[in-house]
């Protein structure tokens, strides 16, 4: 296995609605800043990989303009995942194992604001049972909620502490959407929103994009003092019908986590993408994670949310609390389908 | 048990709706055409005039700048291809030609229609000038202009005319 | 060139008008539902699965064993939607449940028509409305309500 590291990550400030702004003129700052971090040119970059979601942008091949903002002429070698950016990096980590390149830029983006996201991501349900009847993604999430709640594996109290210390550690994030001092009692009184989750037990509509720079052991040491070292990545779907999994625990979480022979227990930093506040509960319990490690540093999904590019926005946390010498080994996990129902775990450390 | 017979198929169509914004470059372009106007914006990058001003250049990876430039609205024919099928909902008549047209003082081409003329005089290199829609039917939108018409100026060398353009777009750069 | 031009906005509506081939499972199922009916296929470990599916979702065997399933059902898992969403096709604050239907032993997602949120609770047993054509579809089934219930149409 040839030794891969993150050596670069720079994301666009986390916002509601970045108004007219388009896909690529969101991108090129944050590509700009991204390759001026590790001191790299665009042509210097001999992979690009992106993730996001033609159903979100509302048209097909609309991923395609975004490479304009890598300069697309010569002309790139360039894939992309109809996914969130986590795969376009997983698909990029291959091409390093075949021994192709040696450098690799990856990027997610996606704007929420245009449409109706709960809507959207209905689409990605079996289109013969399920998605005619317009499930959405929180309605979704709620049953989860519900039937974990009702089994006992966590409850509404720790739902909302999650919120809390989510809002907290995004204080330290200059990026994060939702930040602040917030206490679980007062989050409790809240409404529910789509019983039993509350609005805040949900992760915000943001539009931003991340980009994130993979380097090879020969290029990462010159390009990055202290090199975020990919040691493990392992990614696990489970089917894709709701009725035949146990929503209540994360089967394919825990088969990655097995493949890597993760010990839940010597990890510095967990950043896990949950969009919302119970699937952060159901990994920490599918991975056993102890006090020893410290969850979501960043603030996590619940702090901001840019559909496409929260899963490598995970690696990317991760990778600075490597660089900073906070953490010596972390864990990426990022999650796609409905109730968690694909989930890849990439363990990262410092030496 | 008796099976009914399977059932073969079912439409699934999916609608969605989206709200959009213009981007500051394309609102810009978007007033200036209702009123008549054609801008375009020149690459930081690479010294080449965009039309329309795309917000970020393909070629370099740069932003496009705030000045955007205005434009005649005549050009000549970079390629083309004659149509003898209708375009649904247009009251134009077949057969026509749809071109690439690079406009005066651009680098980048966008199609449009070329009509109302003898189509066999319709070469790579042919003039051409924007006839537009009355005045009262102006909307935002490059449909404003109905389509090109030959002008009676010679037809240029277009290689010479890329290979000044090139130059042109070296000093800027 | 003026400063302050009004931002231009429209709406768009994307539509993909597709169209499915069924298939001889999923097919079957749909033309019963046309009948009123619940179709289940027997899986490689004997229990059912409801949706029936071509191949078994844990062992990959290819499924042909048919069963004819109960007309009710219980609620397995829940949530309460207070305001449904347009596409969701409900007037009135719903519940989404998790239905497992006699002699199933998957749940199947559908919408739930209950007065109030306090009236749901896992274990309720439940019964389809169906639509006063059925044409052989998921659809069929305008939603479930509670099984005591007496059925208006």
């Amino acid at each position: 296995m040839r030794d891969v590291a993150v050596v670069s990550y720079a994301q666009s400030p986390a916002q509601r609605d970045t108004g007219g702004t388009t896909d690529v003129e969101m991108l090129v700052p944050v590509i700009d800043r991204a390759l001026a971090d590790a001191q790299l040119t665009r042509k210097e970059i001999d992979f690009i990989c992106s993730g996001s979601c033609d159903y979100l942008a509302g048209g097909a091949f609309s991923f395609v303009m975004a490479v304009d903002a890598l300069g697309a002429t010569p002309s790139a070698q360039e894939s992309h995942v109809e996914m969130d950016a986590a795969w376009a990096l997983y698909e990029a980590w291959l091409k390093f194992q075949c021994g192709e390149i040696d450098v690799a830029l990856i990027y997610g983006f996606g704007k929420s604001a245009p449409g109706d996201l709960p809507d959207v991501l209905s689409l990605q349900l079996d289109p013969y049972y399920t998605q005619p009847l317009w499930p959405d993604s929180i309605s979704l999430a709620a049953i989860q909620a519900q039937m974990a709640l009702a089994k006992g594996c966590f409850t509404e109290r720790d739902m909302a502490e999650v919120v809390a210390a989510s809002r907290r550690n995004a204080i330290h994030n200059p990026a994060a959407q939702l930040k602040g001092e917030f206490d679980a009692s007062d989050l409790l009184k809240e409404e529910t929103f789509v019983s039993p989750l509350r609005k805040h037990d949900c992760c915000p509509i943001t539009d931003g994009c991340s980009v994130l720079i993979l380097a090879s052991a020969e290029k990462a040491r010159a390009l990055c003092e202290r090199p975020a070292w990919l040691r493990g990545i392992n990614h696990r779907m489970e089917s894709h019908f709701l009725g035949t999994r146990d929503l209540t625990t994360s089967t394919s979480t825990m088969k990655a986590a097995g493949t890597l022979k993760l010990d839940g227990d010597k990890l510095d930093v967990a950043e896990l993408y949950a969009p919302f506040s119970h699937q952060q509960l159901i990994l920490q319990q599918s991975l056993k994670l102890t006090d020893n490690t410290r969850v979501n540093p960043s603030g996590g999904a619940l702090a901001g949310h840019v559909l496409m590019a929260a899963g490598l926005d995970r690696f990317g946390a991760a990778a600075r609390e490597i660089w900073s010498g906070r953490a010596d080994r972390a864990l990426a996990h990022a999650t796609s389908g409905p109730c968690l129902q694909q989930n890849m775990l990439a363990i990262l450390e410092g030496a | 048990m008796k099976l009914p017979e399977p059932r073969e198929a079912v439409d699934r169509p999916i609608y969605l709706r989206y709200r959009y914004r213009a981007s500051e470059q394309a609102n810009r372009f978007l007033h200036a055409i209702k009123k008549g106007k054609i801008l375009g914006v020149r690459s930081v990058g690479t010294g080449k005039v965009l039309v329309p001003p795309p917000g970020v250049c393909a070629e370099s990876g740069t932003l496009t700048p705030q000045d955007l430039i205005e434009l005649p609205d005549r050009g000549t024919v970079l390629s083309f291809t004659i149509v003898h099928l209708p375009i649904p909902n247009s009251r134009l008549k077949p057969p026509f030609v749809v071109a690439n047209i690079l406009l005066d003082g651009a680098d980048q081409a966008f199609s449009h229609i070329i009509s109302e003329t003898d189509l066999k005089r319709v070469l790579i290199g042919t003039r051409v000038r924007a006839h537009w829609k009355p005045e009262a039917e102006w909307d935002y939108g490059l449909e404003n202009i109905e389509y090109f018409v030959l002008t009676d100026e010679p037809a240029v060398d277009i290689e010479q005319h890329r290979a000044l353009r090139l130059e042109e777009a070296a000093r800027h750069a | 060139m003026t400063a302050t031009e009004q931002r231009l906005e429209a709406e768009f509506e994307l539509g993909f008008t597709y169209s499915r081939s069924l298939g001889p499972v999923i097919g079957t199922c749909f033309a019963a539902f046309a009948q009123k009916r619940f179709l289940g296929m027997r899986r490689s470990d004997g229990s059912v699965l409801f949706p029936p599916l071509e191949y078994d979702p844990d062992t990959a065997e290819a499924l042909s064993e048919w069963v004819e399933l109960g007309s009710s059902g219980v609620v397995e898992g829940f949530c309460w939607v207070k305001q449904p969403r347009e596409k969701h096709g409900e007037l009135a604050p719903f519940a989404w449940a998790l239905i497992k239907l006699d002699g199933a032993d998957t749940p199947f997602l559908h919408k739930l028509r209950v007065g109030e949120e306090q009236s749901v609770h896992v274990g309720l047993r439940v019964k389809p409305v169906w639509v006063a054509e059925p044409l052989g579809d998921i659809t069929d089934i305008a939603a479930f309500v509670p099984a005591a219930e007496e059925l208006t149409s």
